[in-house]
């Protein structure tokens, strides 16, 4: 499965790009996410519990950011198992790109996933569809945690 | 006839004797077997199509509570344990062997579809086996799946034992007797026939139950098996390497089968070899999406077709190129399937001088594919009436005018085809001309006019299909590359008060054996069916048997059951002219009575039986007390049924649904013991044939995951989905059996996909579509609509 969306965000790129290697902030905008573990700069653990169609299930696994070019871009992949439920692994192209004179942020990500087990056998026509979901759900989390309002309160 | 046996015997439509156990839910499945003791096995399968293993890790998971162990492919290898084996091995063109890569009970080193076995944990229930199986750490190194069997060859190398992912590379007929027909045609029609692959769905899922007597050195395996006997021979020669005799396989009641029940799984083996490890009972069930994912699939071919007409459309020659999908390990008959139920099959019922087939079985990374419902004949009916009826529009000729002027005429039989097989006796104009007249072909012109006007788009499809069951003679078969016998057995056995039992090899999972068989009996020794027993499914009991599928239980068990009455009849002849001192050859026997000839001397059947048991009297030298026979019944040929399948659909051009209005079924089965049961086993092979033709499809990803592993994604016939079909026979009894029977399982599932199609496509030829392929869904027909229509717009 292929996914590619970009989504503007209201805050100069270096900001945003110390966000998304941050694992407390990535932590509150992972939907799901139950814990994140950084291991070093580049490997982080996660526990995220996720439900696609009928398959709920807690999926641990490792996250690696890799091809890192501060503060423009970045390639974060993943593979999690989630047990009986099968597993997944994906990884992510994550582009910025400076907006609004420098003020804001144009955050391109393509994503390439595939699952596995009951997931693939069971939800396979709801993947694309919750990816979807979840990636905005991320984005949506993010730029909240991150937008001056917030920072405020 | 006697009282009480009346309309009991062969020709009448008995109510079927094993009904009210199965509608009133007492019937007896392998899972409501359980044993004291018995512990609980849980497979873990792999996720993914083709990794290697790195490393397995069982520590954590061997220490949950309510474990008693966990076995991976090591621990089976250890014990010199082997795995399933092909049945029957063709020869590739080159004359060398085919390739036949061990398929380990539990992987070794790597793993090839998704659902291959990986571990197995036992534990004392179910769910402990199954949270102890999420501890597992199964470490992984991917590699590239292989789905698509078009381009397999000479792809990601599956096994070691095979560099290009071919199993085998055969022909059959004339390369170039057909190349010089095709090239002095008139004309040559060209298709690519796609066969897509489908699921078995048997209600009940595969089950096993196995313990093993310490005492005794002796095991017993419950299993959803078609063949008890074959199960026991594979396991106890192949893979346990155990005396046959210590081995005792009870296939109970099975709720199904349609092929997938006749292979030899992983799953029992594992559980026969645990128990006598454990010393303890171990006990399987498949889940639904376990039955998905494992069980043998059916189909999954491409063909590339080349007919060639003669100036009056004649055909002269056809030539057939074929990539057979067998997935990632071979099973007991997945070779055979499309090569000598298939390839020997591409004369269908015509008259065709020259014909060529080459066929190629690859190795994908998906669940193995095997016979299923009809097996490599409904493959070569449906790539032969589908290119049939496309010939028949590109040369502006009505199908059924071109079917009948390439017909084999009825005085051409014997008929020897250009593909091996020698047909006995058929006679294919009446069955075509009888369904015509059935569906009213003549004037359909005026129905499609009238469903014009309200908006809708109306066809008629033909399939004129010939399919081969009873597979034999074993003599024959021998020389193929098959590695058993195609006979059956049966044993007669006469009480001291006239009941009967009757054991047979044949295998009833909703046949209706105990019907059927027991008509036999009843018709040929004038008893009452009630007083008769049919047992099978239990290698205890029973001498031998090759089970059932193939269409082959009536044909060749039933041959062996009369052929071991007709030994009862001799018997109790002798001992009734013992009786009543009358010469053997004086006796006769009729409406169950022996009589004197030209006196009125007579003994019943009852008295007969009861002497046999009580022979104060008899010449022990002469004549032997008791009365049971056994006989053993090779056939001579295979048996031919065929017929025509009509069928007509209304299409929705808003829609895309489909709507079968009619359907008309003419076949010749030759003579029908119980026409009730006949008809019923057609009405199941039709909606079996629709299902594939409209809505079933096996899907992997390119990933290699199933993504068509549940009801939600796999979709099934349904009731809405046929009208009241119209079943009717032409009659051509066998040759060469002695009760004139042909099969009839297969029949329905053979003819009906190619009539769906054909009819799918006259509806839209309407706006210029030309082929189909299976399933037609909705979405597909209606994308072929719009797409015809902006086409014909441009």
């Amino acid at each position: 499965m292929e996914l590619k969306q970009s989504q503007d965000i209201p805050i100069p790129v270096a900001q945003v790009w110390s966000a998304l290697n941050d694992e407390q902030i990535l932590a509150q905008a992972i939907p799901g996410c139950q814990e994140l573990t950084k291991i070093s700069d580049t490997e982080l653990t996660a526990t995220v519990k996720l439900k696609v169609g009928p398959v709920s299930a807690t999926f641990v696994g490792e996250v690696t950011l890799s091809e890192l070019n501060p503060p423009h871009s970045y390639v974060i992949s993943g593979s999690g198992k989630g047990g009986v439920a099968g597993g997944a692994t994906g990884s992510a192209r994550v582009d910025l790109e400076a907006i609004d004179n420098g003020n804001a942020t144009r955050l391109t990500y393509d994503v390439d996933a595939s699952v596995t087990g009951k997931i693939a056998q069971l939800g396979s026509r709801l993947i694309e569809s919750t990816a979807k979901k979840l990636a905005t759900k991320f984005f949506t989390d993010f730029i909240a945690i991150l937008s001056p309002e917030s920072e405020q309160s | 006839m006697p009282e009480g046996t009346m309309n009991q015997g062969i020709g009448a439509s008995v109510r079927r004797k094993e009904d009210k156990k199965f509608i009133t839910g007492k019937g007896r499945y392998t899972d409501d077997i359980n044993r004291n003791g018995q512990l609980y096995a849980y497979f873990i399968r792999s996720d993914v199509a083709h990794a290697n293993i790195k490393n397995i890790n069982v520590n954590a998971a061997a220490k949950c509570e309510g474990v008693v162990a966990v076995y991976t492919g090591e621990d089976i290898a250890a014990d010199g344990i082997g795995g399933p084996i092909c049945g029957w091995t063709p020869t590739n063109r080159d004359g060398s062997a085919p390739k036949e890569p061990p398929h380990p009970l539990l992987a070794v080193g790597k793993v090839r579809y998704v659902g291959d076995h990986i571990a197995v944990v036992i534990a004392e229930s179910l769910e402990a086996a199954q949270a102890a199986s999420e501890k597992i750490v199964i470490d992984l190194d991917n590699l590239p799946a292989v789905v698509d069997p078009a381009t397999a060859i000479g792809n990601t190398q599956i096994h070691d034992e095979m560099d290009d992912n071919v199993y085998f590379d055969w022909e059959l007929g004339d390369e170039t007797a057909t190349a010089d027909a095709l090239g002095g045609a008139d004309k040559v029609i060209e298709l690519t026939v796609t066969n897509n692959r489908v699921i078995p769905n048997a209600i009940e899922p595969r089950a096993a139950v196995a313990e093993y007597d310490e005492i005794e050195d002796r095991y017993t395996l419950y299993t959803s098996s078609q063949n008890p006997h074959l199960t026991r021979l594979v396991m106890a020669a192949f893979m346990m390497q155990i005396p046959e005799s210590k081995l005792h396989v009870v296939a109970p009641d099975v709720g199904g089968g349609f092929g997938s029940k006749i292979y030899i799984y992983p799953e029992e083996a594992v559980c026969t070899w645990a128990a006598k490890k454990l010393r303890k009972p171990v006990k399987w069930t498949a889940d639904r999406t376990q039955a998905f994912l494992g069980d043998a699939h059916g189909r999954d071919h491409v063909n590339k077709v080349k007919l060639g007409l003669d100036k009056n459309n004649k055909i002269v020659g056809l030539r057939v190129d074929t990539i057979a999908n067998l997935g990632a390990y071979l099973s007991a008959f997945s070779m055979v399937t499309p090569t000598y139920l298939h390839g020997t099959l591409l004369s269908g019922c015509y008259d065709i001088p020259a014909i060529y087939t080459n066929v190629k079985g690859v190795c994908t990374t998906t669940v193995n594919v095997d016979a299923y419902r009809g097996a490599g004949r409904p493959e070569a009916t449906y790539l032969l009436e589908r290119t049939m009826d496309y010939a028949a529009r590109q040369i502006g000729m009505d199908p059924a005018e071109f079917r009948r002027i390439n017909f084999i005429p009825k005085d051409a039989f014997p008929y020897q085809t250009a593909v091996a097989l020698q047909y006995d006796i058929g006679d294919y104009e009446p069955a075509l001309d009888k369904a015509m007249e059935m569906i009213d072909y003549a004037n359909f012109g005026s129905r499609q006019a009238e469903a014009a006007k309200r908006g809708k788009y109306r066809g008629i499809g033909l399939s004129s299909y010939i399919e081969a069951c009873g597979i034999a003679p074993s003599a024959v078969v021998g020389t193929l590359g098959a590695r058993v016998g195609l006979y059956e057995s049966a044993v007669v056995r006469v009480d001291p008060t006239g009941t009967i039992s009757v054991f047979t090899g044949a295998h009833s999972h909703g046949q209706g054996h105990d019907t059927t068989f027991a008509q036999i009996v009843a018709d040929k020794l004038g008893v009452p069916i009630d007083s008769i027993d049919i047992v099978h499914g239990d290698t205890d009991r029973i001498p031998f048997g090759m089970g059932t599928y193939g269409s082959r239980s009536l044909a060749v068990g039933g041959t062996a059951i009369s052929k071991a009455v007709d030994k009862v009849i001799e018997k109790g002849k002798i001992i009734a002219a013992h009786m009543m001192e009358a010469a053997e050859t004086d006796l006769e026997f009729k409406d169950g009575k022996f009589t004197v000839a030209g006196t009125d001397k007579e003994k019943s059947f009852g008295e007969i039986a009861l002497s046999a048991y009580v022979p104060h009297n008899f010449p022990h030298d002469r004549l032997e007390p008791g009365l049971e026979e056994t006989a053993f019944y090779d056939p001579l040929n295979f048996t031919y049924p065929a017929g025509t399948h009509i069928c007509e659909v209304e299409i929705d051009p808003a829609t895309g649904v489909v709507d079968i209005v009619d359907w008309a079924a003419c076949d010749d089965f030759g003579n029908l013991i119980n026409p009730m049961i006949v008809e019923g086993q057609v009405h199941g092979g039709i909606a079996q044939g629709v299902g594939q033709a409209l809505l079933e499809n096996a899907h992997y990803n390119e990933d290699g995951q199933l993504l068509t592993a549940s009801y939600m994604d796999y979709c099934m016939p349904r009731a809405d989905n046929l009208p009241s079909l119209k079943i009717d026979y032409t009659v051509t009894a066998c040759t060469h059996n002695d009760l004139g029977v042909k099969g009839c399982g297969e029949a329905g599932a053979i003819a009906s996909p190619p009539a769906v199609i054909n009819a799918i496509v006259d509806a839209l030829s309407v706006v210029g579509v030309t082929d189909m392929s299976m399933p037609a869904t909705t979405e597909k027909i209606w994308r072929a609509i719009n797409d015809a229509t902006a086409k014909a717009a441009e």
